[in-house]
């Protein structure tokens, strides 16, 4: 079963990184979709199947704990794993992020392979059988 | 160890650790120093800055050369970078965010929690740069090849300062902060 998922950052280098990561993996992946921000982030859930969402911490207008917020109190969008990909290693952010329902995330730096580790497992519960 | 020698530990640190990750480039270390006031010297090239705030409040900033600034594109977008345009600049505003964010992570352990905001990326010829308040920064030089990319950071308490530790009662500390020179 292949998955959709969208990317959220409002670096284009780090979408644009992740997209050749993600590519990089072997993974089944059908779509990348990518937002610059929270908001845009909810746009392309409206309009587009998303099987997981991985998201930075840091952005402008919506930032990545909003986006979290928004997705957990909403009926539609409550099951999609969201994981944060972030330069937040402090305890502060993870940690609210873990409380508001992040199913993982990963720091920046990040290589291929830790992307892998921490996405393949989420993806096998989220995609149904 | 100092608070300085903290910082320059962590920025040499972080540096390699993104450079090693992301760029897939080991880069050489150069020299530290501290720079005071306002440089006199204009800037030609890139800066990026990206604020720090918490019980200690500054900034972090990474300044290299447009060659060098396009060669660090084209590395870690994997694409053919010439000129500085929209992505160069975005991929730099991103190398600060990833090194000082992960400066600011190291640091957290002693400072306790500090935010980072978003990075601003300037690029011109004959221009200067002030931080209002602390002017005391921490540089550290890199080198990659021909190419010289600096990394600096100012740190100063705040009104709310609190150490970011937690120790035992009675228990030594291994970071000595010194606020004054």
């Amino acid at each position: 079963m292949e998955s959709d998922i969208l990317v959220v950052d409002d670096s284009a280098a780090i979408r644009k990184i992740l997209q050749r990561v993600l590519r990089q993996t072997g993974m089944a992946i059908r779509t990348i979709h990518e937002a610059g921000d929270g908001q845009e982030a909810l746009a392309v859930l409206k309009a587009q199947k998303v099987t997981l969402v991985l998201s930075d911490i840091n952005m402008p207008t919506m930032d990545g704990l909003q986006l979290l917020a928004a997705m957990k109190n909403s009926a539609e969008w409550r099951q999609i794993p969201v994981v944060m990909i972030t330069t937040e290693g402090g305890e502060t952010k993870v940690s609210e992020a873990v409380k508001l329902g992040a199913a993982g995330y990963v720091r920046k730096p990040f290589t291929a392979d830790q992307i892998k580790e921490k996405l393949a497992g989420i993806l096998e519960l989220a995609l149904p059988i | 160890m100092n608070l300085e020698e903290l910082i320059v530990s962590s920025i040499r640190d972080s540096a390699a650790q993104v450079f090693s990750t992301m760029l897939g480039v080991e880069i050489d270390r150069g020299e530290v120093s501290v720079e005071t006031g306002t440089p006199e010297q204009a800037n030609d090239g890139i800066v990026s800055f990206i604020g720090v705030a918490g019980a200690w409040a500054g900034t972090g900033s990474l300044s290299c050369s447009p060659a060098l600034a396009c060669r660090i594109c084209s590395h870690m977008l994997m694409m053919d970078a010439s000129s500085v345009d929209e992505e160069v600049l975005d991929t730099v505003a991103e190398l600060t965010n990833m090194i000082i964010g992960n400066v600011k992570t190291e640091l957290e352990q002693y400072l306790g929690p500090l935010g980072l905001s978003i990075p601003t990326v300037i690029f011109g010829r004959n221009f200067r740069t002030k931080s209002v308040g602390n002017n005391k920064w921490t540089v550290v030089c890199f080198q990659w090849k021909d190419e010289h990319l600096l990394v600096k950071l100012c740190l100063s308490p705040t009104d709310r300062v609190a150490h970011g530790a937690g120790h035992v009662v009675g228990q030594s500390c291994a970071l000595d902060v010194r606020t004054e020179s």
